[in-house]
């Protein structure tokens, strides 16, 4: 349950794969909307990625007990010992609800308790967190990590890796965008257009990475990840052609 | 814009304010689940009918919920719907939810939504509340729909999963110069491309 079949190496290739090979703004696209609207600037960037590992770190580690407590297969068995038969309860359609409550709780709560604290961080900090709660990078990680059924430790270090790894690629782009700011484009193609193509030219160069494989624990066999949409298709694509 | 007509509502979301390619929301979803057309037109129909429902609910809900929990409040009123489509799509149509996995989730997160809610249902009444959170997923779909239908026809030579481009113009081993998969447009950074590209094609349009 804490530390499940994962060795430290594991963890370290488990972060590896967190930072670059499962990118979360360029390699799955999530978090993408806020990144378009907050990225034009170095700045704001570094602001908002540290933001964003911080309550990705916390919300994830959150949700992990609300899934191992509350919403998983069979999670409720603590009530047993209060002497209520929970064997035909599964709250797993909750999951959605709890989680969201989960993030936009914590991220008001760090927001007040910044504000009181340091008004000089909620100066840097605050003005990104509402902006948080909606980011589909922090729901995704927590959903991504439950449906992968990650032990305490090696989602730890999933939730924190993804966070990094999301500040790597929105301080990337942000700089390249300070450069394309000053740039000759096509009128049409100006400011958010270009973004497109830069962003879309950059995630290529990232999905490079993919298929490289350090997370499993060794001398286990492990089942499947679950399909994501990019590899299914690739596997699609690679039977289809062996038809022809 | 008070003085608009409540089909207005509708129809200004489809184009003028498209959230896609005006407002630039709802990327995430609109590069990650477009490889297949059968998967962009569910995943545009459960966005527009959790869009129009939960800002019909935050617009009958808005006298009544404290200004300062409104995040949280329609939060949940969204994840909500979610949840019912959630549901609904393992019931009935178990493979397209495993496709889409945890983007079904990710409607709860997807800008377009909270934009709506929290940009105008929260303002005006329910009715036109509801049309334009039915006109914004629709807009969403259209262009999610001709994301999808560019890629599939030419990452896979199919459509909604039949076979369009003749199985007779492919390479063979034995005449290697014809046809091939497009294998780039398989992958999801061409997305970026795609959409891209429809932002500038709207730009031209526009600017005439």
């Amino acid at each position: 349950m804490w530390m499940g079949d994962y060795t430290l190496i594991n963890l370290f290739g488990l972060m590896i794969q967190a930072i670059f090979i499962e990118n979360f703004l360029l390699a799955n696209f999530l978090g993408i909307c806020t990144y378009l609207a907050c990225s034009s600037r170095l700045t704001t960037a570094n602001g908002l990625g540290m933001a964003v590992v911080i309550v990705l770190t916390v919300s994830g580690v959150l949700n992990w007990f609300v899934h191992q407590f509350v919403t998983g297969n069979g999670a409720l068995f603590w009530l047993q010992y209060l002497g209520i038969n929970t064997s035909g309860i599964d709250l797993n359609f909750l999951e959605f609800l709890l989680f969201i409550a989960v993030i936009a709780a914590f991220v008001q709560m760090l927001e007040i308790v910044i504000e009181r604290f340091s008004p000089s961080l909620y100066m840097s900090l605050g003005l990104y967190l509402p902006l948080i709660t909606v980011n589909c990078a922090i729901l995704g990680a927590c959903l991504f990590a439950v449906t992968r059924s990650y032990p305490f430790l090696p989602n730890l270090v999933y939730v924190f890796g993804s966070g990094v790894g999301w500040w790597l690629a929105i301080a990337l782009l942000a700089a390249i965008r300070e450069k394309l700011a000053v740039s000759k484009v096509l009128p049409s193609l100006k400011g958010i257009g270009i973004t497109f193509m830069m962003s879309g030219l950059m995630s290529l160069t990232f999905s490079g990475f993919t298929g490289i494989k350090l997370a499993n624990p060794t001398g286990v066999k492990v089942e499947k990840l679950p399909v994501t949409i990019s590899s299914s298709s690739g596997s699609d694509l690679l039977r289809e052609r062996s038809d022809y | 814009m008070s003085k608009l007509r409540p089909t207005s509502y509708l129809t200004e979301q489809i184009w003028h304010g498209n959230q896609v390619l005006v407002a630039v929301l709802g990327i995430c979803s609109a590069l990650g689940v477009t490889n297949r057309l059968s998967v962009a037109i569910t995943m545009g129909l459960s966005v527009t009918f959790v869009t129009g429902f939960s800002s019909l609910f935050v617009s009958w809900l808005r006298n009544v919920t404290p200004d300062s929990v409104r995040m949280i409040a329609q939060l949940a009123i969204i994840s909500v719907f979610v949840i019912i489509i959630d549901q609904f799509l393992k019931a009935y149509y178990f493979s397209i939810s495993k496709t889409l996995s945890v983007f079904v989730g990710l409607i709860i997160t997807n800008c377009i939504v909270m934009g709506r809610t929290e940009g105008m249902a929260k303002n005006v009444e329910p009715l036109p509340a509801f049309l334009d959170g039915i006109g914004a997923g629709a807009g969403y779909m259209l262009v999610i729909c001709f994301v999808g239908f560019i890629r599939e026809i030419f990452g896979f030579g199919q459509l909604l999963g039949y076979q369009v481009i003749p199985l007779s113009w492919y390479a063979t081993p034995e005449s290697p110069n014809l046809y091939e998969n497009f294998a780039l447009m398989v992958n999801p950074p061409v997305g970026f491309f795609l959409i891209g590209g429809l932002i500038w094609m709207y730009n031209i349009i526009g600017r005439k």
